[in-house]
């Protein structure tokens, strides 16, 4: 009937990307504690530890550096990790557990727009907590905002893309919110160890050291840290973190259920 | 004019369960068509193959000319769908949600306008999840026809609403008919048929049993009336199966279910006096669609539990 309508379809398919991220936006806006977990919780890490006199005094473990200037990159890894293992898949196995997707099926949006949605929304997410990190870090603490400027943002785009690709997959293989939040969760905890968040990546034993460096934060954390350093990333962990993306991307793909 | 809708042969199972086993029909332009039948019979899963959310197992399906898997990018923006429980976000806002979901479609209708023929103007800028099962049903329907559908296939449409809010919306359904819409109704309520569709296609078991008007329907059923009792002592069905008013004779635990014409009552409360049993818990039913659907199927034996069984598949 209407083959004359003056919109071409791929306007029409943008605008739906664009409507449904706004939406997706304001929805996440409207659910405060995801914002909590995404940004509030990372900055009262911060301040606690930021507040302690020792982890201000440089550091010959570190090479000079405080235990604060070691901190920042793992509070970074926490809360990209917060967000994409916890917050991602719980929306989206949610989303698919209540119909939300098949519905959305149904009409020329389609439900992969809503997924990409999700995404960039999440990623805006992720943007916003990393500027808020390093701004209170360099404003209240002293901390020096990363020297590697170019290779702190390649990192962060990369350790963003393969935690995201964790959380979709969680999302993708897990049957409800519920199931994917404790899922994203029970994984967050050792990940976060190797992140180094109890035990410093300079701190640890070589052999655990270097098996934390082929886990996506340990690796995020070590490149993140160079970068901050004024170091280029090791291409090793940059690769590490773009073959998790990879990998685990393309197997949530495959393996997606909408219904 | 050819039909909006063609279904032949439609096969589909889930793994060892056949869900469809043989279905066909055809939709005419402007008619409200309803697909009937208890739960669990393959009605769903036959929209869904038509909306191309499933893919056939075997058949043919064609929805305004277009094959609903390949061309589903064209199909989406011609046919609006109303899926069984399916839900939008809690937060999202009446008129957000209608808002977003004209901006999927190429002539989208005036949101605006059909949140005001729903009822829901004053809802607008309420969240979904604080709606009520009503007003959820209503925004449902109005999602449905935000695109400017040509055919709109809403399932199960009043399941949840109390009978004023079924009222309502099955005057809506009404109007939207008139507007020149084609709808496809899935119900497993017999009154709503009743009221509403031109034509029904009763389902039963994956397979159509038959496809007539409500009232053809009922008239080949020559169901008449219906009366359960609790016998006081246990007799023997011949006493009842004997009289030429008594069609039918079965048991529900220890309530015996007699199916006759208008005289059955009569003659069945005679031959019961005579034998001296006493007919507790008497209840008498008309015969109404509900019973055509037993009658043309011939599922007595377990008719009662066909109508509260099911959903052992999950998605029916």
């Amino acid at each position: 009937m209407s083959v004359m309508t003056a919109t071409p379809p791929a306007a029409i398919r943008r605008s739906a990307l664009l409507r449904l991220t706004i939406s997706e936006l304001k929805l996440l806006l409207r659910e405060r504690i995801r914002i909590f977990f995404g940004i509030g919780f990372p900055l009262i890490l911060l301040i606690i530890f930021g507040s302690i006199p020792s982890f201000n005094r440089p550091s010959t473990t570190f090479g000079g550096y405080t235990t604060l200037d070691i901190y920042i990159p793992v509070l970074i890894a926490f809360s990209l990790a917060l967000l994409s293992l916890t917050a991602l898949p719980m929306a989206l196995a949610g989303y698919r557990e209540r119909g939300v997707l098949r519905r959305l099926q149904t009409t020329p949006a389609g439900a992969t727009r809503v997924l990409a949605a999700q995404l960039l929304v999440n990623l805006a997410m992720a943007t916003a907590s990393v500027i808020v990190i390093l701004a209170v870090a360099r404003i209240g603490y002293h901390v020096f905002l990363p020297r590697q400027l170019g290779g702190f943002i390649v990192a962060a785009l990369l350790t963003a893309a393969a935690l995201m690709a964790v959380g979709l997959l969680i999302a993708a293989l897990a049957p409800s919110g519920r199931v994917a939040q404790i899922t994203g969760a029970l994984l967050f905890y050792p990940m976060m160890f190797f992140a180094g968040l109890w035990l410093p990546l300079a701190s640890m034993p070589s052999g655990l050291r270097h098996f934390s460096h082929a886990t996506p934060l340990g690796a995020a954390v070590q490149a993140l840290q160079d970068a901050s350093a004024g170091h280029w990333p090791h291409p090793l962990q940059l690769v590490t973190l773009a073959a998790y993306a990879v990998v685990l991307g393309l197997a949530a793909a495959r393996l997606f259920r909408w219904e | 004019m050819p039909a909006v809708i063609d279904v032949q042969q439609l096969h589909k199972r889930y793994r060892d369960t056949v869900a469809v086993e043989d279905v066909s029909f055809t939709v005419e332009p402007g008619e409200i068509f309803g697909i009937l039948g208890p739960n669990g019979t393959g009605k769903t899963t036959t929209v869904e193959c038509i909306e191309g959310l499933r893919t056939p197992d075997g058949g043919q399906i064609r929805v305004l000319g277009l094959d609903p898997r390949r061309d589903r990018a064209e199909l989406t923006q011609r046919l609006g769908v109303q899926l069984q429980d399916s839900q939008l976000p809690d937060r999202l806002q009446v008129g957000e949600a209608l808002e977003l979901y004209s901006s999927f479609y190429r002539n989208p209708a005036d949101w605006r306008a059909l949140m005001e023929l729903l009822g829901l103007e004053d809802k607008r800028k309420t969240r979904f999840g604080k709606l009520s099962g009503g007003q959820q049903q209503r925004l449902s329907i109005a999602l449905a026809l935000v695109g400017s559908p040509q055919v709109a296939v809403l399932d199960e449409l009043t399941t949840g609403l109390d009978p004023q809010a079924r009222r309502d919306t099955w005057d809506l359904i009404e109007g939207v008919r008139a507007r020149g819409v084609t709808i496809v109704l899935v119900t497993h309520f017999m009154e709503e048929a009743e009221r509403l569709c031109d034509r029904v296609a009763l389902i039963d078991a994956g397979r159509v049993v038959v496809v007539d008007t409500p009232a053809g329907l009922a008239e080949r059923a020559e169901a008449g009336q219906r009366i359960q009792f609790r016998p006081s002592v246990p007799f023997d069905d011949g006493l009842l199966t004997d009289l030429p008013d008594v069609t039918d004779v079965i048991h529900r635990g220890d309530v015996v279910v007699v199916t006759g014409n208008d005289n059955a009552l009569n003659a069945v409360t005679s031959v019961l006096a005579r034998h001296q049993i006493v007919a507790r818990q008497l209840r008498v039913e008309q015969a109404s669609l509900e019973d055509a659907f037993i009658a043309l199927t011939g599922k007595h034996a377990d008719a009662g539990q066909l109508y509260t069984a099911d959903n052992s598949t999950g998605r029916n």
